[in-house]
């Protein structure tokens, strides 16, 4: 149990991933019903917006400066694809049955895979991005936070502070709300609820692109199908911590973390169990876990039970 | 709420097989067996992955195959047949492969093929070629089994499909010679092992450990990781605790270059050692951490170093490919060269011309071939192996792979 307190900061760290990227699937679902498959390639592609930004300031600018303007430069390439696929390619599907939307975004999934793999250049290839330069902070013995790692541990929580108090208090939050509750009640009470979408996509958006700049300083490296694996963990933690509500998806995604390291680390080391443990099993337990919670919980975590939604 | 799970579910299902099946296929190959300008044309087909991460490998075994059948054609080496190459993408994904097998087997023009390169690809394409006596040379696969049985770890070794050849050493070599690399020279007794689960990945992993135990040296734990994840922080905070002084990783680049470089994160100063499948200068620049120390065995001697292989080398750049032959050019090419021999020798014994059942032939002359290639001596044994069995030691120094120790591989 020695190596407890390390494996709980890797999975917290990795939860707040997953919870950042979750954010995006929350809010859509939570606004138009729809499960934005493409999210997770808005991420990628905020990924390489980042990219692009670093490669374009002189160089010699330390990282603290460019951290900053790189999470502006993904934010921007990654709103404006999600809004410009809010508009050209859900938008138009409104009023259709849900099923056409959801083939919508999964074909746009590919599409942008593909279009970043053709034409970003050697993106065929995974691309480096810059990385924390120095040790790991030592907090106890027997853990060390990286730095990376303390990155994105400090930036989640602020960014879900920043979104809940926008929720809660400023006037397009409560629009927001209200179109979320009932939209056509809101379009009559003069709620401009298109405009509450395309704001609901750039949110998610923008998320993802904090986070897919987390993701580059720690890994290193950055790569046209990172979306695909992010995006399904980050859409089980949305549908974990209850799809629909924003601290949910931070739930979940903690939660759904800290089983994936947890599991690789202990659970072979319960007698039997030792075939069931490791890297090769995380996957399965992490998914074992959503089953036993969706059977307790059919609404997640934090999800309210709303029956009139299919 | 029930419709909502079950229209969740479809949509993960969906959207995982239509990722696996993304990207289109290539254009029909000509379909015309006809003479053009009175040579009758003979295809070399080439299936590898030239799309997604391994891309960089796969694009290297294509363009090493058409130099083959280019020069092949410029040299007149078979005369009245002209040698094309239709290349086919299979993602390193086995359905693709199969699906490819069928479709040069479909093409009466295809008479041997060089790839796949990845072993688990292999199986799903073997069968299909067998049952067209279809010759198949693969430049990169190293998984025992694919040559020698399933058995062959108990020394029971059948020859499972009679149409697969190879030019490059299989793992049970690799593996024992990463071994005795990492215990007699390296000096290392403590090894951790991972591997990836796949066929090359978890075969390789379990040679060299077994090997590492005969010798003396101990496996202080072992563990898996997921192809195409990229948080290997959990398992290499159990590797730091577990006081290893190595790691030895069973799988390719992407995955290897990401867990050595979070390994080192960890404060583990410990070298991460594997096979050909992270010999690749990728696996170095997967992140910003430095990879020095690092180990990988490859076959062959380096292709640099080879007299042979510098017309290879000098042909490959005046063709002006765009990617690199990387670690498998030499062997491709010999793959390639070695299909170009055997047309040669069938032709040669039908008076100047394809016989009626050229794919048997061809299948046939493939056991006989024998001729310097790039990477060496090339000619296969009874099971379809290569009898080269060099091998080189590569160690990472200020950033790129250098050669540390080659040899000829004893039992």
């Amino acid at each position: 149990m020695h190596e407890l307190p390390q494996q709980l900061a890797n999975g917290l760290a990795l939860g707040a991933l997953y919870g950042l990227i979750a954010i995006g699937y929350t809010m859509v679902y939570g606004i138009v019903q729809l499960i934005n498959f493409a999210h997770g390639e808005i991420f990628m592609i905020g990924g390489f917006g980042a990219l692009t930004t670093y490669i374009m300031l002189p160089s010699g600018t330390t990282l603290l400066v460019a951290i900053p303007l790189m999470i502006i430069g993904g934010a921007i390439a990654s709103v404006a694809v999600a809004t410009a696929a809010e508009r050209f390619a859900y938008r138009p599907l409104r009023g259709a049955p849900r099923l056409a939307p959801l083939i919508t975004a999964i074909g746009l999934s590919i599409v942008l895979q593909q279009l970043v793999w053709g034409f970003y250049p050697d993106a065929k290839k995974p691309r480096s991005f810059p990385e924390f330069q120095g040790e790991s902070f030592k907090l106890l013995d027997n853990l060390y936070l990286q730095r990376a790692d303390a990155f994105v541990l400090v930036l989640a929580p602020l960014c879900m502070l920043a979104l809940g108090l926008f929720v809660a208090k400023s006037r397009s939050g409560r629009a927001m709300q209200a179109t979320a509750q009932d939209p056509d009640t809101a379009k009559l009470m003069g709620i401009n609820t298109d405009r509450i979408i395309v704001m609901a996509f750039a949110i998610g958006a923008a998320f993802a692109a904090v986070a897919s700049v987390a993701y580059g300083l720690d890994k290193g490296q950055i790569n046209f199908e990172m979306g695909f694996i992010l995006g399904l963990k980050a859409f089980t933690a949305a549908v974990l911590g209850g799809i629909g509500n924003i601290y949910g998806a931070m739930v979940g995604g903690v939660v759904l973390g800290l089983a994936e390291a947890l599991s690789i680390a202990y659970i072979e080391e319960i007698p039997g169990m030792e075939q069931l443990g490791g890297g090769a099993w995380a996957n399965v337990w992490a998914f074992v876990l959503l089953i036993v919670v969706l059977l307790v919980r059919p609404q997640g975590l934090l999800g309210e039970r709303v029956t009139d939604r299919a | 709420m029930r419709h909502r799970s079950l229209l969740i579910l479809t949509a993960v299902l969906t959207t995982g097989a239509l990722t696996l099946t993304a990207c289109g296929s290539r254009d029909e190959g000509s379909k015309d067996s006809g003479d053009s300008g009175g040579k009758t044309t003979v295809v070399i087909g080439v299936d590898a992955p030239l799309t997604g991460s391994l891309s960089a490998l796969g694009q290297g075994i294509k363009n090493s195959v058409d130099l083959a059948a280019k020069t092949a054609n410029k040299n007149n080496e078979v005369p009245g047949i002209e040698f094309k190459i239709e290349a086919l993408d299979d993602q390193a994904v086995p359905a693709s492969g199969q699906a490819n097998a069928t479709k040069l087997v479909g093409n009466d023009d295809v008479l041997g093929a060089v790839g796949p390169l990845n072993s688990g690809v292999a199986q799903s394409m073997q069968g299909v070629f067998e049952k067209a006596d279809l010759a198949q040379v693969s430049p990169a696969n190293t998984n025992p089994a694919l040559s020698q049985g399933d058995n062959w770890a108990k020394g029971d070794i059948q020859r499972p499909f009679k149409t697969y050849f190879r030019t490059c050493a299989t793992d049970v070599v690799q593996g024992k010679f990463a071994a005795q690399y990492l215990y007699n020279d390296a000096k290392k007794k403590k090894v951790y092992v991972v591997d990836d689960k796949q066929t090359y990945g978890a075969g390789l992993a379990a040679i060299f450990s077994a090997e590492f135990k005969r010798l003396g040296g101990k496996v202080v734990g072992t563990d898996h990781v997921t192809v195409k994840e990229t948080d290997f922080s959990s398992t290499a905070d159990k590797v730091k605790s577990s006081g290893a002084d190595s790691v030895y990783y069973g799988g390719q680049y992407p995955e290897g270059g990401l867990l050595s470089d979070q390994i080192k994160k960890t404060g583990a100063k410990i070298p991460t050692m594997g096979g050909d499948g992270i010999y690749d200068p990728a696996f170095i620049s997967a992140s910003g951490e430095a990879n020095d120390g690092d180990y990988a065995t490859s076959i062959g001697y380096p292709v640099e170093a080879l007299p042979t292989a510098k017309k290879f080398i000098e042909d490959y750049k005046a063709a002006g490919y765009k990617d690199p032959y990387a670690a498998y050019g030499g062997y491709s090419y010999d793959a390639g060269w070695a299909i170009i021999q055997a047309v040669k020798a069938v032709v040669a014994d039908n008076d100047g011309k394809l016989p009626e059942d050229a794919r048997a032939k061809v299948t046939e002359a493939m056991a006989k071939v024998s001729f310097d290639g790039v990477t060496g001596k090339v000619s296969f044994d009874e099971n379809g192996d290569t009898t080269n069995k060099q091998l080189t030691v590569y160690e990472v120094q200020k950033g790129a792979w250098k050669d540390v120790k080659s040899a000829t591989f004893e039992d």
